[in-house]
């Protein structure tokens, strides 16, 4: 399913039939041994074909595709004399036809080959263009963390460097674990010149990652091999029915075997005087056996070749107006929609759930740095955060930092009184902005002096170090051993001597420096919650200022951090240092240990402040979701962020109401966690709004294990948020509705983290246009704004839907009329499989005859634009399925069982005895067939008008067109017109007005 | 899937502002309210009620007449003689009588509506038909065994017929049959005469074309014979053939009045291979010559003599012989079938419309959501 595959990436290799491999042997720089274990490699094929395997692998796969190799199957057995009752033209031109037209499609899609955007194997780490063998990497397709890791090789190996002579002669083994789908362990160990190393994650990089930082660096393959695809099990609705379909064919067939087995049994056997088949006739069961065959070879055209082709097209077309829609295109980032699969559009009309990520998808993915509380006071405007969204337009004067030659030009800030407090040097708001400019990971680059960019791994932190930036503290330089900052214009160097890192368990991020005066000092920023635990006992007073401050900001949507400091001891620095170094060399558990150091030493800390960053929301979202909610679609929000950040997002979108949220939410955070668990689920952390109203559930998540009870819950709410959720967590969320719910799942998102998320949903968004293009090569529609998702569903899903549904009943309808008349006659014939109609007309009806018409109507049939968008409830019926599922389904094949049935038996009746004017017989077979023809060709010409809501020029002329070519057709095969058509198919359109009329 | 533009620009990607590609095209989107549909409903009713009305009138004025000879009269022999279809070397006439009540085509006009609809019929013209019971022409293999390369005189087809037509292709001694397969093999072979009885007591045979009963296409386009001069005689090219299985003579002896209708563009056999759509049927035989006597004024009233060349075997297939003496109109024979059919429709529309007019009244004025 969804769990990426380390190493050999192929689950086929732990099929039970083949012995499990119970470790893995690689030797460096030997072939003829690696290979004895048949190992998969890596061999990249940028193309399945080339020239002169086209066609004949092209065709082996097409014949692989069950309907194809179906009509393949028919097509054999129109070659048994016995059996074939239609010549084999009638099949193998549409199937010939279908098959070109997808040989041709591949082709297309063989041209355009995918790029390499990362690492394709597991590689072990042996040296690197950094010093010590480090390598930088980013794991983002991997686990959606955009924070840089670190790697490093063995120092054995990374004295390698890039000698390529040494490298070659490098002779090294490796025992390791197989392939497994653990991505944050890996054990094994390197035999090298007989000296064993013991091997980690540390020292792996793994497929998919993306190297950072790092020029270039050697590595080992360990594991390699096809890459398992997130096969996500997009099925075709129409693939059920096909098989519906083809059961009632074979019911058919079976009941007409029979009556072919009796007939030959009561009368044909007193026929073979005439026939003298006896070898076959003389067995009844044998002939009726035959007959079965030959009728299903003349009733398959109730689900012709021709459908196939037909719904390609119409997908296709379906997802060119998508392309071609000028309300999706965004002309900021000159980008327009595109649809990237075809076969999804009518899914797009039946939605139910979306799930949408929040970072770059309802927000825009800039943070802004818009408030901070220090040391007990605010600054930053303090107007409504929803104003902003809404109007875009601050009341205050912009701050002037004019002051500062280094200032980025695009930062702005709307409280002087900063600015004011920066200038008198207050020590406190000093502090706050050394420590924005010294704790983070970011790179800066000074192309042009005073020219900064920084290299941010998260955008926060981009923005924190930005605003530092501007007033006054800038980060200028970094090694890895010092920071340089120009203070108020003056350049100051600390030595950096630690960096604790940041990750999801510590929530928290500090660094130990020596300043030029040589004190020692850490700053730490972090999750409030987690830094109020750790802060002085002095500091309460602050901590509850600040702490409601912090509430302040995060009730406006805003992103908040704590900050804090402490002055360091010279020796339990020195002695907290030695243990890091221990520690840091520890082989085993050396993460625990880590964290406990730094546990230690991050404890009786100083609050400086809180920053609050905004994350502003893209254009329209509000609305939109409010939109789509009355559409009665469920929009869950899947954010690996915080709870408080979640929540706020919540308020921003409209998705939670803002003051009914409001009251309990700050109660029952703070002690909620402990309450909610025992009371719902006794595992695991559930946070729960129940507010009279209206619910909205906000799950964290670790509680999103295969419960059905959370999905119960969750469904009865109107919003869900899930926070804090892993990349693999959010499809896992997907997955659960979708096995509970079966209803129709929309994913939408941006980012490396959110593909296993649009890869799961059935329908999977990619908002394109941003620097990332992971997201969009995952999903099946991609747009640059959040809000065209209300165009793509209200208008471009609801419309596909409507057609396809409206094609489908009609192709159904017209194949069932058309079929079955053969069915009818069975029962005069003796059932021997005589075809009513010529073998011409049965090849053209489909594709010539009635084909156009029905493909206008699926293309160009319009429910009104203006109530779709004006009335979301219009959806519904989508969601629900109502207009194509088996109740109608069976309508309209009854309705084409119906009509085959009048327009055999009445002209049946009117055939008994009809004689033309001169007197000649015309109750001959020909006649007839060109009596059924006519009456079915005018029969289904009309029902396509009655279907037909928008009669556009293509309608008209598709319409009178078909008609015209049939009777050119017609008099063109039976030149003086042998036959006066009779006036009798006016009753069969007026019964079909009536059967229409009368199903509305 | 993407479109792809070769320009660039800031906008290059935008899409065009075209009609059709912003789905915007113009149109006509009928809509199906009370006002337009239960009218076409009434109006509907209305013209299928008046062509069944016509119709019916119509199919009043015509009448046919069915004599069935299959074991009638003094055919019971011949009919026990005939139980297998190769056993016709031995020839069986016989006579089955039978009486005729009205004049065809002339009939007593009681309304003026008859009249004035029987005004434009055409007069006089009295068609016999020979008619078949339970006889499957329409089965899948027999319908196939034909060849109609060879039946449209192509020389090399003739000789050399196709595999469809077996095991009707070959004689046992490996000739090639013309015409092969098994629907020409099993072609009607009675000839019947009829003899007009009238109450004076003499016998007049009643005239019958017996030429021009075939479609013009068939006789013309689709049946010809092989290619013969003055030297070389139609016997000539069927030279190398021979007859099918259950005939008596050969294809080119068909006819021995006329020697044009012979060969493969013979009228009744261009007849039978025009293979009937289901198991009963009939067949035109001829057509009343109303030449002389006492047939111009069509088919008298009395009785009549009908005397059998008694060869077509019925009895293996439990199937019957007859013959039909029809009229015609613009519309065809004598068929109930058609009027009623929309007569019942114009009913069915005339409920429907009805219901749908009383749902209108009550509920449809009152809901203003009929859009739903």
């Amino acid at each position: 399913m969804l769990v990426p595959w380390r190493g050999g990436w192929n689950p086929r290799s732990k099929s039970p039939g083949q012995a499990l491999e119970e470790e893995r042997h690689v030797r460096a720089n030997d072939r003829d041994y690696n290979e004895r274990f048949s190992y998969a490699d890596n061999r990249i094929k940028t193309a399945k074909y080339n020239v002169f395997t086209f066609l004949p692998i092209n065709l082996f796969e097409q014949f692989q595709r069950f309907a194809n190799a179906y009509f393949l199957v028919l097509l054999i057995l129109q070659l048994i004399p016995e059996i074939s009752s239609l010549s084999w033209f009638t099949t193998i031109v549409p199937l010939v036809l279908v098959l070109a037209i997808t040989a041709v499609k591949d082709f297309y899609r063989t041209l355009s080959v995918s790029s390499l955007c990362c690492l394709q194997a597991d590689l072990l780490l042996l040296s690197s263009s950094e010093p010590y063998g480090l390598c930088y990497i980013e794991t983002a397709e991997l686990d959606g963390e955009t924070n840089l890791k670190v790697r490093q090789a063995l120092t054995v190996t990374s004295d390698l460097g890039d000698d390529v002579a040494k490298l070659a002669d490098f002779s090294g083994e490796v025992i390791c674990e197989p392939p497994n789908n653990k991505l944050d362990k890996f054990t094994g160990t390197l035999c090298w010149k007989d000296n064993k190393y013991s091997l980690d994650n540390e020292k792996m990089l793994l497929r998919g990652c993306v190297l950072r930082n790092t020029e270039w660096c050697f590595g080992l393959v360990i594991f390699a091999g096809t890459s398992l695809q997130f096969s996500s099990m997009k099925y075709d609705e129409i693939f059920l029915v096909f098989f519906q379909i083809f059961g009632f064919l074979i019911c058919m067939g079976i009941i007409l075997a029979i009556g072919n087995t009796i007939w030959e049994q009561k009368v044909g056997s007193d026929f073979w005087e005439y026939l003298q088949w006896k070898e076959l006739t003389i067995n009844a069961v044998f002939s009726g056996f035959l007959t079965f065959w030959s009728y299903i070879i003349i009733l398959n055209t109730v689900v012709p070749i021709s459908l196939y082709v037909s719904v390609e097209v119409l997908r296709l077309g379906h997802s060119y107006f998508i392309n071609w829609d000028r309300r999706m295109y965004y002309s900021r980032k000159d980008t327009p929609a595109e649809a990237r699969t075809t076969t999804l559009n009518e899914e797009l009309g039946q939605v139910e759930f979306i799930f949408s990520d929040k970072t770059g998808t309802l927000t825009q993915n800039i943070m802004v740095f818009n408030k901070c509380s220090i040391n007990g006071k605010t600054y930053g405007t303090l107007e409504h955060f929803l104003l902003y969204i809404h109007t875009d337009k601050w009341k205050t004067p912009c701050v002037d930092f004019s002051f500062n030659p280094l200032m980025d030009r695009k930062f702005r800030f709307h409280d002087s009184s900063l600015v004011e407090a920066i200038k008198l040097e207050e020590p406190l708001v000093q502090e706050f902005f050394r420590l924005l400019a010294l704790c983070h990971t970011i790179m800066p680059e000074e192309r042009n002096e005073g020219e900064l960019v920084y290299q941010a791994q998260s955008p926060d932190e981009g923005a924190l170090v930005t605003a530092a930036r501007n007033f006054g503290f800038v980060f200028r330089s970094r090694t890895p051993e010092t920071i340089t900052l120009y203070e108020m214009g003056q350049a100051v160097t600390y030595q950096l001597l630690a960096i604790l890192d940041f990750n999801n368990v510590r929530k928290r991020m500090s660094v130990i420096v020596r300043n030029p005066k040589g004190q020692l000092k850490l700053y730490s920023k972090g999750a409030d919650t987690i830094l109020f635990d750790r802060l002085d006992p002095s500091n309460e007073e602050l901590m509850f200022t600040t702490s409601e401050h912090l509430n302040e900001f995060a009730g406006e949507g805003l992103r908040t951090l704590a900050l804090a400091y402490k002055d360091l001891d010279e020796d339990v620095f020195d002695e907290w240092m030695k243990k890091l170094l221990f520690a840091s060399t520890a082989l085993d558990n050396r993460e625990e240990k880590l964290g406990a150091l730094y546990e230690e030493i991050e404890q009786r800390m100083l609050l400086l402040g809180a920053t609050a960053i905004e994350d502003k929301l893209q254009e329209g979202v509000p609305e939109t979701i409010a939109c789509l909610t009355l559409a009665n679609i469920k929009i869950w929000v899947l954010t690996g962020d915080k709870l408080e950040t979640a929540m706020n997002i919540g308020y921003s979108c409209n998705m939670t109401a803002k003051e009914k949220i409001m009251g309990p939410s700050k109660d029952k955070f703070s002690s909620g966690l402990d309450m909610e668990k025992t009371e719902l689920y006794s595992s695991d952390s559930v946070f729960e709004e129940t507010i009279i109203a209206e619910y909205a559930l906000i799950i964290n998540g670790h509680s999103l294990v295969k419960s059905s009870i959370l999905v119960d819950v969750a469904c009865l709410c109107k919003t869900v948020i899930c926070c804090r959720v892993t990349p693999l967590q959010k499809a896992l969320v997907v997955e659960l509705i979708k096995r509970h719910k079966r209803a129709v799942t929309l994913a939408i998102g941006d980012g490396a983290n959110d593909v296993s998320m649009i890869k799961t949903a059935h329908i999977g968004v990619g908002i394109s246009g941003q620097e990332g293009m992971q997201a969009v090569l995952a999903s099946d529609y991609s747009f640059a704004q959040f809000r065209y998702l209300q165009r793509l569903l209200l208008v471009h899903g609801r419309w596909s839907y409507h057609r396809m549904c409206n094609f489908l009943c009609y192709f159904f309808y017209k194949n069932f009329a058309f079929t079955l008349v053969h069915f009818w006659y069975g029962f005069l014939c003796g059932f021997s499989a005589q075809t009513v109609y010529d073998q011409w007309f049965i090849t053209l009806f489909n594709i010539v005859y009635t084909s156009l018409p029905v493909l206008a109507m699926g293309l160009f049939d319009q429910v009104s634009l203006q109530y779709s968008l004006r009335f979301p409830n219009l959806y519904r019926p989508g969601q629900l399925n109502q207009l194509f599922n088996k109740r109608k389904f069976f309508t309209c094949t009854l309705q084409g069982v119906c009509t085959s049935f009048i327009l055999f038996f009445i002209p049946y009746g009117a055939f008994m005895t009809a004689v033309r004017d001169d007197g000649a017989h015309i109750s001959d077979q020909q006649a007839f067939a060109v009596t059924i023809a006519t009456s079915l060709v005018i029969v289904v010409s009309v029902q396509i008008g009655l279907d037909t809501n928008y009669w556009t020029a293509v309608n008209h002329f598709f319409i009178w067109g078909s008609l015209a070519v049939y009777f050119a057709i017609l008099f063109a095969m039976h030149s003086d017109g042998i036959f006066t058509i009779f006036p009798n198919q006016f009753p069969f359109i007026g019964k079909n007005i009536n059967g229409y009329i009368g199903s509305l | 899937m993407g479109k792809k533009q070769a320009g660039t620009g800031p906008l290059s990607r935008r899409p065009d502002n075209s009609a059709f590609k912003q789905q915007r095209l113009p149109a006509w989107s009928p809509s199906l309210t009370p006002q337009t549909v239960l009218p076409t409903f009434y109006i509907l009713s209305l013209v299928c009620l008046l062509l069944g009305i016509w119709l019916l009138i119509t199919v009043e004025y015509t009448y046919e007449l069915k004599v069935d000879y299959t074991d009638a009269g003094t055919c019971e022999q011949c009919f026990n003689l005939r139980k297998h279809a190769i056993d016709s070397s031995t020839p069986c006439k016989c006579t089955v009588s039978f009486h005729v009540p009205k004049t065809f085509p002339r009939v007593s006009f009681q309304h003026d509506v008859v009249r004035l609809s029987a005004r434009c019929l055409p007069q006089g013209d009295v068609f016999f038909y020979y008619g078949l019971r339970n006889f499957h022409q329409n089965l899948r293999r027999y319908m196939d065994s034909r060849d109609d390369a060879q039946m449209v005189g192509r020389k090399n087809n003739l000789k050399a017929p196709s595999s469809y037509c077996a095991p009707f292709d070959y004689d046992a001694n490996g000739k090639p049959i013309a015409p092969c397969g098994a629907v020409a093999n099993s072609m009607f072979n009675d000839s019947l005469t009829v003899m007009y009885n009238p109450t004076d007591g003499s016998k007049i045979q009643v005239p019958l074309y017996r030429k021009g009963i075939a479609w013009y296409t068939d006789k013309n386009v689709k049946f010809r014979n092989p290619p013969t001069n003055n030297t070389f005689s139609l016997q000539q090219a069927f030279e190398g053939t021979t007859r099918p299985l259950y005939w008596q003579r050969p294809v080119y002896e068909l006819d021995d009045i006329d020697s044009n209708n012979n060969g493969f563009i013979n009228d009744d056999l261009i007849v039978w291979m025009r293979e009937a759509a289901f198991p009963n049927f009939k067949k035109l035989y001829g057509v009343l010559n109303r030449a002389q006597g006492p047939f111009t004024e069509g088919l008298p009233a009395g009785n009549y003599t009908l005397s059998i060349n008694y060869n077509f075997p019925v009895e293996p297939f439990r199937g019957r012989k007859e013959l039909v003496i029809s009229m015609v109109t613009w519309f065809g024979g004598q068929n109930y079938f058609l009027p009623i059919a929309y007569l019942v429709t114009s009913g069915l529309i005339l409920v429907t419309a009805v219901v749908l007019t009383t749902v209108f009244v009550k509920v449809g004025k009152k809901g203003k959501n009929m859009e739903e």
